[in-house]
């Protein structure tokens, strides 16, 4: 396992690498002067360009650059806002709670819910309830959240008063946006469980199970249930993509602060030095997740030897 | 001698063929997610093909006298806060995401394709090249990466079609150099080979043709997902420069300010979304059935 993992993590550094010349160049992609850029829309000489320049050490040869980026990135400088010129790295860390908050907790709700549902469509195989659940979970995919979350503040807010509609703080101002992000991954959720709980109940053992004379539910829950859910789990470390997505769509929809609404922030306002650092983080991040879910496949799967 | 064996290979495939076709062709009428879906998707095309034959409004003229009409016999959408009458809105949007789903799917099918055959059938470090490049692609939230294509390429449904084309590529690339992979090991091809076919022969004419199957199947769901990217886009204010432009992202968008009085603002373009985007995957999933049976899930 050791070896294995120290494996992966070499293999992802070739791919950290590519990332960081990309995120690197990405300043570079943009029509314009990055510094001019820096100065905004303010009145500029040329002597205070040339000063910019020199301070952002863009007079310096593309591979100097390049090295003294990767420096700064190591030291977890990753650049200053344009905006607000605050630093992106503490930025992004002061948000991480919030979106962690919002991504875990509707990941949790959006896993229970869409493992029922396949659970329930498996077992009802082939009637017009497992039609009616298939349904339901390609209205799941189909929805997109910006019609959907609108729709619940509607209903929860405006009609019922339940929850408030906007802001964070508050478990209750939690619920709406992570059932909003549950409901994304749900659908899919449910018919990788249904496929993979069909696979499972044609299996021998479960025959085995059956024919030893246990209850129809036994089987299902300790034999079936177990082997079905190894495909969920991979396919839960790929919903981050997913989930982050959808957290810039909940969050500016819901008012809430976090990694999606300052990435969105950042994109509109055409905060490059901002979008370039959170490119980074996110991808960085997600490469671990990667790692993280081959070796979970691994516990979970005692089939799977790495080494 | 090379090209009569290759000419009676052709003779013989093409009369398996028309065959198989015709099987092929009863399975694909038989799927009831496939004929549903087509037919959801015909009525939604032919509304916003002919959108300026079914509606005499103007999808973008204003009459401020009826602004904020609920759905009546007049309006039977309703009107939006411009007192443009929503039904003409939403046949007009059709046209735009559907032409902005299906471009974008065509940009990143056609490269993601060409990068999956080259990688598949070339191996070694061309391989190695382009999927470490697909890996790096991958490691970012598709529509993350395409809005921050449109914050460097600038705000317009143009570019938007760009972005969702371009960060989508690594699906194609990926499914396409798999069934490369798996297809080049096959007997045929080493027939094709050994009768002296040459690289490009075999990867356009034996290669392609057989990973079809699971091209359609993943353009398919694909060009739902390119539609929903696209109108998140343009919701989230990324798309036209011009908000009274009829799109249905933008009108969910616009739709917002009157989420607590006037909900058809939203319902309709939404549900068009919805509908839009259940019918073309309700197609992919029949047509992953009849074409594809091992990429069931």
């Amino acid at each position: 396992m050791a070896k294995y993992l120290a494996g992966r993590l070499l293999q992802a550094i070739p791919t950290v690498f590519l990332v960081l010349v990309l995120v690197f160049l990405m300043l570079h992609f943009i029509p314009g002067d990055p510094a001019e850029i820096f100065l905004g829309e303010a009145p500029t000489t040329p002597e205070l360009l040339e000063r910019v320049r020199e301070q952002m050490g863009l007079h310096l040869p593309l591979h100097e650059q390049f090295l003294n980026y990767i420096g700064d990135v190591l030291r977890g400088d990753l650049g200053r806002s344009l905006n607000d010129k605050r630093d992106v790295l503490t930025e992004i860390m002061r948000r991480i709670p919030y979106t962690a908050e919002l991504t875990v907790t509707g990941l949790v709700i959006g896993a229970v819910l869409g493992v029922a549902l396949g659970i329930f469509a498996a077992l009802n195989h082939g009637n017009f309830l497992d039609s009616a659940a298939m349904i339901l979970a390609l209205v799941g995919i189909s929805m997109p959240i910006f019609w959907s979350a609108p729709l619940m503040i509607v209903l929860f807010s405006v009609n019922l008063g339940w929850f408030p509609p906007l802001g964070q703080g508050d478990p209750e101002q939690l619920i709406m946006p992570a059932l909003t992000l549950a409901f994304l991954s749900a659908g899919s959720l449910a018919r990788l469980t249904r496929s993979s709980m069909l696979e499972v109940i044609q299996q021998e053992y479960v025959l085995t199970a059956r024919s030893k004379g246990l209850k129809g539910r036994v089987v299902i829950l300790r034999h079936a249930l177990r082997n079905a859910l190894i495909p969920v789990v991979t396919v839960l470390g790929l919903t981050f993509g997913t989930l982050m997505a959808g957290a810039v769509l909940t969050e500016t929809i819901f008012s809430r602060l976090g990694l999606g609404s300052m990435y969105f922030k950042g994109v509109s306002d055409k905060d490059f030095t901002l979008v370039q650092g959170m490119t980074l983080f996110i991808a960085t991040f997600y490469i671990i997740i990667n790692i993280v879910t081959d070796l979970l496949y691994a516990l979970i799967d005692p089939r799977i030897r790495y080494d | 001698m090379t090209e009569r064996a290759l000419q009676v290979m052709k003779t013989d495939r093409d009369e398996g063929a028309s065959q198989a076709w015709r099987m092929l062709w009863r399975r694909i009428v038989r799927n009831r997610s496939i004929v549903l879906g087509a037919v959801v998707l015909t009525v939604i095309a032919l509304g916003s093909i002919f959108a300026h034959e079914i509606s005499d409004y103007d999808p973008l003229k204003m009459s401020p006298r009826d602004r904020l009409q609920p759905p009546n016999a007049t309006y039977i959408f309703g009107t939006d806060d411009f007192g443009t009458d929503i039904f003409t809105r939403v046949l007009y949007g059709g046209r735009v995401s559907l032409r902005i789903g299906i471009l974008a799917v065509a940009i990143a099918a056609s490269i993601g394709s060409v990068l999956g055959l080259v990688a598949g059938f070339q191996g070694g470090w061309v391989d190695a090249v382009i999927m470490r490049l697909i890996d790096v692609m991958l490691t970012f939230p598709g529509i993350l990466l395409a809005m921050a294509i449109v914050a460097v390429l600038g705000k317009s449904l143009t570019n938007v079609m760009i972005a969702v084309g371009i960060s989508t590529v690594p699906i194609y690339a990926r499914v396409v150099r798999a069934s490369t992979l798996a297809i080049k090991e096959l007997d045929y091809i080493t027939s094709a080979r050994s009768l002296g076919a040459s690289g490009t022969r075999i990867l356009a004419l034996h290669i392609f043709p057989n990973l079809l199957a699971p091209l359609i199947v993943v353009t398919t769901n694909g060009i739902a997902s390119a539609i929903i990217s696209a109108a998140a886009l343009s919701f989230l204010g990324l798309g036209a420069n011009n908000p009274r432009i009829a799109e249905w992202g933008a009108m969910l968008n616009a739709g917002r300010t009157y989420l607590r009085t006037a909900t058809w603002l939203m319902n309709f373009p939404g549900l068009a979304i919805m509908i839009t985007v259940m019918a073309i995957n309700l197609l992919g999933d029949g047509l992953r059935d009849v074409l594809d049976p091992r990429l069931k899930t």
